[in-house]
């Protein structure tokens, strides 16, 4: 069970400001039912320009609800440039914390926020857009997104950022690249993890080679992919030429194409050389028979 | 406040009649049974007892049963113990419903070698039994299916699948945890070779489980360091476990009819209220075979937390199959292998119920529900005007 506030329990329990605004100055839709929270901020303006009434309505956890609640608390009177400095650390600290699975929730409430302003600013045309480009396929994460995460709460850890924004929470194929924007945050480079006795760089033998591929596929590739019920397996080194053959899932999506080039082949240039290519099986009858298969 | 416990898939209360005959093996009699005096030997014939008492539930011989500390030891034991006795074969194949202490297992083995297949099952959680035959070669060493679904309570056609099974002459494993006690099984009758149960799903001790090893099925123990259930799993007994297992299995043989007459109908109601009560609801998994306890329903646009929050301040208790309750991000990979949609999977909850469960508790929960669902719907921006 989580361990909740008395002020999370609080503002899931008895929810200020919930509904919508007739005729909003702004409004901001940020989650989606796939997601498993979505929030829908509106917002109105008096004569001064402060924000006379905010309201929200949010679909999620008891979280999610007390921190769109806290969210509409805290902007109600102020300017829109005050608001705007609304952060994601505002919200969590309002509620007393937040369990650190959680923190995406704080953060879903800032996004909203901004989300709304940007709408009232653009004279209510134009839909929030995403900044930046999309690391987190699964959850529609941009880089912008993970860096302004990570700065605004010193985030260390690829773990920290999936509690904070989601990124890497999905299929896991982005948690590489959720890394480099750390390291380039952070500004320097997180010590290489010492258990790894073989390195990219190194002269390797053959025989290190393929083990540090097999490697790699095992402890990179492998859970990615197992994340959406598919598998893959190497089946043969030729020089720079990587053979593998998909499985489960894998073997009849029809994103595998893109997956070979996005997440196999970029993760064993990265981890072993920049040189390897991949290439598929060809011939699938002397393989196992795949289960997905009629 | 009264608790409603409608978590019996998790946990159950121990019945007071399994608590009383455990308590003296906890002070007094605490002998080892191993020991070459009568102080300890007396309790070596309680433990033959208890062994005895599980063996009558599940329709095997006594020198059957295996004590374990619980369910997930059977099912690593079943697993990797079969593995290590057949080291010739490399192919597993289970579901991907699965409890993890299976899918877990099964998976680790992967990366020592062995080729997993995880079979997909339909829209009522149901795998095809074609498919399964199809998979199953000279390689494959062990096949370990659920006997019935934690989650949706799905009822798999064991008694088929391990004549299968059988005669393909692979082992077949099942994890029977939430099954035994709930419906009627009888081992004498069927083709399986290895079998997991846990005492505290059926009003025994939490820490103590059974893994049946069918006469002559060759297992590598698991824990060596002693001779203790004739070598196949060392180390001292849980003698007030054992015991509190014992009188458990005795109990459920005698209750299991009141499983599947009034838990049923109380199930039964609880369920079709909600249905009734409820717009966009929907009972994930098949509805004609399923374990007479158990329902779980999914509740459009809204989170499944927040309803097991919400619920929890009226004293009910149920389970979610949403993400935020595992702290994960994805919903339950079970009613993701169904097919159900994120939406509906989001808001799934599992009712499972008990022989301690009352039609006075059906009702106040029925009562107690929709205003719930009706308050979190509220503050959706999904339900549709």
């Amino acid at each position: 069970m989580w361990d909740y506030t008395d002020k999370v329990r609080d503002h899931f329990f008895n929810p200020r400001n919930v509904g919508e605004v007739e005729n909003p100055d702004g409004v901001g839709e940020v989650g989606s039912l796939a997601c498993g929270d979505a929030l829908k901020l509106t917002f109105k303006l008096d004569k001064s320009g402060k924000i006379k009434d905010a309201r929200f309505k949010t679909f999620g956890c008891a979280s999610a609800i007390a921190s769109s609640s806290v969210l509409t608390e805290l902007i109600k009177g102020k300017t829109l440039d005050e608001a705007a400095k609304v952060t994601n650390k505002d919200i969590a600290d309002y509620l007393g914390g937040l369990p650190e699975q959680k923190m995406h929730c704080s953060v879903m409430g800032r996004e909203a926020l901004e989300a709304a302003i940007d709408n009232y600013r653009t004279g209510g045309k134009k839909k929030h857009e995403l900044e930046g480009n999309v690391v987190c396929t699964c959850f529609g994460v941009t880089d912008k997104e993970i860096e302004r995460v990570i700065r605004e709460n010193n985030l260390s850890t690829v773990e920290d950022v999936t509690n904070y924004c989601k990124a890497g929470g999905g299929c896991g194929g982005c948690k590489g690249e959720i890394e480099k924007i750390i390291q380039n945050v952070q500004g320097e480079k997180l010590k290489e993890n010492a258990s790894v006795s073989l390195q990219k760089g190194a002269k390797l033998t053959n025989i290190q080679k393929i083990q540090l591929i097999q490697q790699t596929i095992n402890e990179q590739i492998k859970p990615a992919l197992r994340e959406h019920g598919g598998n893959i397996e190497l089946i043969d080194v030729e020089g720079n030429k990587v053979i593998v053959a998909f499985r489960g899932m894998c073997a009849q999506c029809k994103l595998a194409e893109y997956t070979m080039k996005d997440v196999v082949e970029a993760r064993l240039r990265e981890y072993v050389s920049d040189d390897l290519f991949v290439e598929e099986a060809g011939d699938s009858s002397e393989l196992p028979h795949n289960h997905m298969e009629e | 406040m009264k608790t409603i416990y409608f978590d019996n898939n998790a946990t159950t209360k121990m019945d007071e009649q399994v608590f009383e005959e455990m308590k003296p093996y906890f002070s007094e009699l605490y002998g080892n049974p191993s020991s070459m005096h009568t102080f300890g030997g007396q309790i070596g014939h309680k433990i033959a007892h208890a062994r005895e008492q599980a063996a009558e539930l599940l329709g095997c011989e006594p020198s059957e049963i295996v004590f374990t500390s619980g369910g997930t030891e059977s099912d690593n034991t079943a697993i990797k113990g079969t593995l290590y006795a057949a080291p010739n074969k490399r192919k597993i194949i289970t579901t991907r419903v699965e409890h993890p202490a299976v899918l877990a297992v099964c998976r680790e083995s992967e990366n020592r070698g062995y080729s997993i297949i995880e079979l997909g099952v339909d829209k009522y959680g149901m795998i095809d039994l074609a498919e399964l035959e199809h998979q199953i070669d000279d390689n494959t060493v062990i096949v370990t299916i659920m006997y019935a679904n934690n989650e949706t309570g799905v009822i798999f056609p064991i008694d088929k699948i391990s004549e299968l099974v059988k005669s393909k002459g692979a082992i077949f494993h099942t994890d029977a945890v939430q099954a035994v006690g709930k419906i009627p099984l009888d081992l004498s009758k069927s083709n399986i070779d290895l079998l997991s149960i846990s005492a505290h799903k059926l009003h025994g001790p939490k820490g103590v489980g059974v893994l049946y090893v069918r006469k002559g099925t060759r297992l590598s123990p698991y824990q060596l360091g002693g001779h203790q259930e004739s070598g196949k799993r060392a180390g001292t007994e849980n003698v007030p476990g054992i015991i509190g297992l014992g009188k458990a299995c005795e109990l459920a043989k005698e209750n299991i009819k009141l499983e599947n007459n009034k838990v049923k109908k109380l199930r039964d109601k609880l369920e079709k209220a909600i249905l009734k009560n409820c717009p966009d609801c929907r009972v994930n998994g098949d509805i004609a075979n399923r374990l007479p306890n158990t329902s779980n329903i999914s509740f459009e646009y809204i989170e499944g937390e927040a309803i097991l929050l919400m619920l929890d301040q009226h004293g009910i208790c149920a389970s979610s199959g949403s993400a935020c309750t595992s702290g994960s991000l994805e919903p339950s990979h079970v009613l993701r292998a169904m097919g159900v949609p994120f939406t509906a999977a989001h808001g799934s909850i599992r009712f499972s119920l008990s022989k301690y469960n009352t039609e006075d508790e059906i009702d106040y929960t029925v009562k107690t529900i929709p205003p719930v669902i009706n308050r979190l719907r509220e503050l959706s921006p999904f339900v549709p005007k």
